[in-house]
């Protein structure tokens, strides 16, 4: 074959038909895709972010948290997700809307997050987890985020944000604070409620 | 035969003297370009390493290098994974595939400077990539996370190289069209637009968020299908026949090979989106495209099979083909692996494992990279004049990092199909399923420590050469005595 036009034609013509199959269908498909609206308030589905946990989704990239942590139910009949405890219901595409970065994930070295907000809603335990995770969650391989707490003297009075660490993680005459960072993180963290609400493509079990 | 099955040339104007004389022409050409895009991928390589194997480690031991924002697991693997991927697969692609293109066109290079300066601004968008996703301006979309300044400077950067191939292919000399020229073309213009439009449809001008999971995947998948598998097969095309010094089998197969690789390849991505969020047909179409890759696979490894039968006593003294079949190898497996990954019922365990993670690495690794090290290892001699300076050290680098990766790549797909199975039992406590993976975690330590030290002895051999301290071309640094 020596006709390299004909050759090159057919390299943009296999080329454009995954293109457009795989990146500009599924782009226009959900490019209409509208919010829902809760039958009983009338609010949007799913909600928007407060500020703090739209900073905190920023915090969640930079520190590559979806390494370890997906973001998705998968349905009943294709993992124990809803076993365990994951999500009522499988995550749909309706519940990505609000994600500048939809960081849906691949691995599962960590447990799912879709709806950590509901499993989890305790900010003490979350900045806990982040500073030490083994002091949560014993045996975790998760990385301690100590730099995302300041280690400051102790005053006369007892913060109210300080850390209540165990005796063996604590230094006497500090305290140990989180930054605005972590502050933010664990807000999104919170935040994180994919399937806790009815959509009418996917609704709650009964 | 024809000439065809040939990757160097037997066509009626060349005399064996003017054939000579043409490869030294475009090897003297090439010694500039090809010599900067080689060295820069080596940089990445070492640098790429030392991120993995700090990445490695952390996964065991959590509290290392625990306390530094930069030095976190979620920054240091990111860094790893594009700095192994754009600095050392993607410019050892850009060296090997453009200087193949110019013995097969029988082109020597002619933007020379310009390439030259695409070396170094290939340089430039990794340093600008690697510290932005050190400094915490990672994406977060996995194969992308470089922050979009260093995907423009990279794209830039690719441009000169893709000016430089359709040059080529317009001065090619008459005569038959090798297949390693189809491969090598399609690959210079796939990547470019696959990076660019995965740019622009997640940063510069997003799609809504449910979207953004089959582009990034449509890339990710491609990246590796459609830019690191034809330069690779188009190596394994090009130095098969020519070590062995036999036509290469079937011209017509190679011919089946390359349109079926083109027309499923580029379909298959979306087998790492099952379960997700996704309307039927999209994975649907996916898993089915995988599947039909047996049919480029097959055909592949039939060929080149076919071609090395008789010769197999060649890897015994041939580094290079010694590197390239062991990659051409590989790349069957991982093939045959990949296919069997995408049907949803094995899909179910492996999805969100380890078991995805030492699959990755099969086909990077023991495909992709192993293979331009067999093609550096082939043309660093002709564009420097200077051999390597010793063949215990291309055994060592080749045995340590074959070990490395088979070792790697078995007791991770262990520990990853355990830890499906425990996921996919909810009465198996999540903590347990982190537990059971500890001691592969760590044998993957071990595994990335052997590759590493080979990546060092093939950096001080490479040094040696281009610092001149080894013997000028003449007698072949040979593994063992090549029989008469």
């Amino acid at each position: 074959m020596n006709h390299f036009r004909i050759v090159f034609l057919g390299f943009l013509l296999t080329f454009a038909s995954a293109w457009v199959g795989l990146a500009v269908l599924p782009s226009r498909y959900f490019a209409t895709l509208p919010f829902a609206h809760d039958p009983a308030t009338g609010a949007e589905l799913p909600p928007p972010l407060e500020p703090l946990a739209q900073r905190g989704a920023q915090v969640y990239l930079a520190n590559g948290c979806i390494y370890c942590h997906s973001q998705q139910v998968r349905p009943a009949d294709a993992g124990s997700d809803i076993a365990r405890g994951w999500g009522q219901r499988r995550t749909v595409a309706r519940d990505y809307l609000r994600d500048r970065i939809a960081v849906m994930g691949t691995m599962r070295t960590g447990p799912d997050l879709s709806n950590i907000g509901v499993r989890n809603p305790s900010d003490a335990w979350h900045l806990l987890h982040l500073y030490n995770p083994q002091i949560t969650s014993p045996g975790s391989i998760m990385p301690p985020f100590r730099f995302l707490f300041d280690k400051v003297k102790a005053g006369p009075e007892p913060r109210l944000d300080a850390l209540s660490l165990p005796p063996q993680e604590s230094t006497p005459g500090y305290d140990i604070i989180p930054n605005a960072d972590a502050r933010a993180l664990v807000a999104y963290l919170k935040s994180l409620r994919r399937s806790s609400y009815n959509l009418p493509e996917e609704p709650l079990p009964d | 035969m024809t000439s065809a099955s040939l990757p160097y040339n037997e066509h009626h104007q060349e005399t064996p003297e003017t054939g000579v004389r043409l490869r030294v022409e475009v090897d003297r050409a090439a010694r500039e370009p090809i010599t900067a895009l080689f060295v820069t991928a080596v940089f990445w390589l070492l640098l790429g390493s030392v991120l993995a194997l700090v990445s490695s480690i952390k996964m065991h031991m959590p509290g290392f290098l625990a306390d530094a924002a930069w030095l976190t697991f979620g920054r240091v693997r990111p860094g790893h994974l594009d700095t192994v991927i754009y600095g050392w697969a993607s410019a050892s692609s850009m060296g090997a595939g453009l200087w193949m293109m110019s013995r097969l066109c029988r082109a020597p290079i002619r933007y020379r400077r310009l390439l030259l300066a695409s070396a170094a601004l290939w340089n430039v968008g990794n340093a600008i990539g690697l510290v932005g996703v050190l400094a915490g301006w990672s994406t977060s979309v996995e194969w992308l996370e470089y922050p979009p300044l260093a995907a423009l400077v990279l794209t830039v950067a690719f441009l000169p190289v893709m000016v430089e191939a359709v040059s080529m292919v317009r001065r090619r000399q008459p005569g038959h069209v090798y297949v390693s020229q189809w491969y090598i073309l399609a690959g210079i213009f796939w990547f470019p637009w696959l990076y660019a439009t995965a740019q622009v449809l997640i940063f510069w001008h997003p799609v809504s968020g449910p979207a953004q999971p089959p582009v990034n995947w449509w890339f990710a998948h491609n990246v590796l299908g459609l830019w690191f598998t034809p330069v690779g097969l188009a190596a394994a095309y090009y130095f098969i026949p020519k070590i062995i010094g036999k036509p290469l089998h079937s011209y017509y197969l190679s011919m089946v090979g390359f349109w079926s690789l083109a027309f499923f390849y580029a379909w298959n991505g979306m087998h790492h989106l099952i379960g997700g969020p996704f309307p039927a047909w999209l994975i649907s179409v996916s898993v089915v495209a995988s599947v039909m890759m047996f049919v480029p696979v097959i055909t592949v490894a039939v060929n080149h099979h076919l071609t090395m039968r008789g010769s197999f006593g060649a890897l015994r003294w041939s580094p290079t083909l010694r590197f390239v079949v062991f990659a051409a190898m590989s790349y069957t497996l991982v093939s045959f692996q990949g296919s069997l990954m995408a049907i949803r019922s094995l899909n179910r365990l492996t999805h969100f494992t380890h078991y995805t993670i030492a699959h990755a690495h099969l086909g990077m690794y023991a495909f992709v990279t192993m293979m331009m090290f067999g093609a550096i290892y082939y043309i660093v001699p002709r564009l420097t004049g200077r051999e390597w300076p010793s063949a215990t050290a291309i055994k060592a680098h080749f045995w340590l990092c074959a070990i490395g990766v088979i070792f790697y790549w078995l007791e991770l797909s262990i520990g990853g199909f355990l830890q499906g199975l425990a996921l996919l039992d909810e009465k198996v406590p999540f903590i347990a399923t982190v537990k059971l993976t500890l001691p592969y975690l760590e044998l993957r330590s071990l595994a990335g420590c052997m590759m590493t030290l080979g990546h060092f002895i093939f950096a001080w051999s490479l040094w040696r050469v281009l610092a001149g301290h080894t013997a000028a071309t003449g007698k072949a640094t040979l593994l063992a005595p090549q029989p008469a």
